[in-house]
């Protein structure tokens, strides 16, 4: 039977089950994405409240509350602007990639309806440059929706630098006024002063995929998966020692066991695990045993959920010689204007190639171990910071690798390169 | 009453290190000669030696901040 296109066929998801933001219907296309999600409704100054009801937090890496972020933002004297962000610099992530090639029209929609809910008539999009399929997805979709729809909203979409901190807020912002794609001192901070001067509310893909669901269903339903403190589902991007890698949509306090278990993992396979990107750290698979997967849980054990990435490490990989070469790569991704990071990394990077060369004396894990304090807290953004957490954990989860380097016995596999190091690209 | 901290704009601080000569009892250098900063309040007895960093820093990097 035809069906008219007044109706929304969907009146609502479940709340209990997934997939939310993923589903399996190609939903590429508007229509069939009104068919199985329904028309969105107008934002308002009203979202925000639901937005802040949902606990709805970025889903890019920090973890900031989105309805602070918007609060501040509609709270500026100028017209503002949104930026959606999906340039997901993070080598081992591909979730927001994954998002605008399955569902574009819903990211689209989430920036939509905050640019109302805010008062901004502009959306800047922003990806990666080398992401063809995202750009292409993007593309068609803003296209589709400036014949078929009567939305005011203006969407224009950018072709970022792929550099690790060129997502980084103040950096995306600073690129989109002309600058380099580099981090810029707070204050001012973007949603005070950014594109253009004007107030600019930044927010990841994944972010603005939920926040068109909590306007569609509400609060309510938004917490129906997910736990008290960290509500709502997460897309994470799974790899190394499992059967099948990959993007995955996950109830948040989904506990780590079952996330390696359907991926076709388990702890036994795994030597340790790299949780929240580089930024995240590494935790010995008994560390890692017991935790669930979402920000308050993995915080207290002294990791991160950032963006969602999680890798586990098989025993015949080195995590040592994996985790230099993400130091180094981590250290030539410094954008070269913060004097503690520019040095710091560098030296960082050199000592861990000494520990992967068999620190005979102990002087490079001394020396190491100083400077990762050193780095800390001393940076236009927080790439130091991330830098020296993620090395931190690499000496604690990896001791008796260090150990068997020191002795010349390592028999690890040294070649495997489970964690990506990207060429770096330019600022511009 | 509102206390000062001590902030360095990092992207301007080329690590001349002025300041750690000058508020030796607040700021001292790195391994590569930029300033480390005690985090906490400036004590009102040196807020003057901290005033005159600020205005020596050769690149206006250091700034201090007004917290309640």
């Amino acid at each position: 039977m035809a069906r008219t296109a007044v109706e929304p066929a969907v009146t609502s998801l479940s709340a209990h089950t997934l997939p939310r933001l993923l589903p399996h219907d190609d939903v590429r296309g508007l229509g069939p994405f009104l068919d199985h999600f329904g028309t969105r409704p107008r934002g308002s100054a009203a979202l925000i409240g639901e937005v802040e009801r949902a606990g709805l937090r970025g889903h890019g890496g920090a973890g900031f509350p989105t309805a602070t972020k918007m609060a501040a933002v509609a709270r500026g004297r100028r017209r503002a602007v949104v930026v959606v962000n999906a340039t997901e610099g993070e080598p081992m992530s591909t979730k927001d990639k994954a998002m605008c090639s399955v569902a574009p029209h819903l990211v689209l929609d989430g920036a939509a309806l905050a640019a109302e809910a805010v008062g901004a008539p502009d959306i800047v999009v922003c990806v990666d440059r080398h992401a063809r399929a995202t750009l292409q997805s993007l593309h068609r979709a803003i296209a589709e929706r400036a014949t078929y729809t009567s939305e005011r909203v203006g969407f224009r979409l950018e072709a970022a630098p792929n550099r690790y901190v060129a997502g980084e807020e103040t950096a995306l912002v600073h690129w989109l006024n002309g600058g380099d794609a580099k981090p810029t001192f707070v204050p001012p901070r973007p949603f005070e002063k950014g594109v253009n001067g004007r107030p600019t509310l930044v927010q990841n893909a994944e972010t603005l995929a939920h926040l068109a669901l909590i306007a569609r269903f509400g609060a309510r339903w938004f917490r129906g998966l997910g736990t008290a403190d960290d509500p709502g589902s997460s897309l994470v991007t799974v790899a190394g020692a499992v059967g099948q890698s990959g993007v995955y949509e996950i109830p948040l306090g989904l506990p780590l066991r079952d996330m390696l278990g359907s991926a076709g993992g388990s702890f036994d396979k795994t030597r340790a695990v790299l949780i929240g990107g580089y930024f995240g750290g590494w935790l010995p698979v008994d560390a890692a045993r017991p935790l669930t997967l979402d920000g308050t849980t993995l915080r207290n054990a002294g990791s991160a959920f950032g963006c969602g990435v999680v890798v586990a490490l098989p025993h015949q990989t080195c995590g040592l010689v994996e985790s230099a070469s993400v130091a180094r790569w981590l250290a030539n991704e410094n954008a070269g204007q913060c004097g503690p990071c520019m040095n710091g990394l560098p030296a960082i990077a050199h000592a861990m190639d000494a520990l992967v060369a068999g620190d005979r004396n102990g002087n490079a894990q001394k020396h190491l171990e100083r400077w990762i304090a050193m780095v800390s807290g001393r940076g236009a953004c927080k790439h130091p910071d991330g830098t020296a957490r993620f090395v931190a954990s690499t000496v604690t989860t990896f001791a008796e690798e260090i150990e068997d380097h020191r002795r010349g016995r390592c028999r690890r596999s040294h070649s495997t390169r489970l964690l990506a190091t990207p060429a770096p690209g330019g600022w511009r | 009453m509102s206390k000062t901290h001590i902030v360095v704009n990092w992207t301007t601080c080329v690590g001349h290190g002025m300041c750690a000569e000058l508020v030796p009892e607040l700021i001292r250098l790195d391994d590569w000669g930029y300033p480390i900063v005690d985090p906490r309040a400036v004590p009102p007895e040196l807020e003057a030696h901290v005033k005159r960093a600020v205005e020596m820093c050769p690149t206006l990097a250091l700034l201090v901040q007004e917290t309640n």
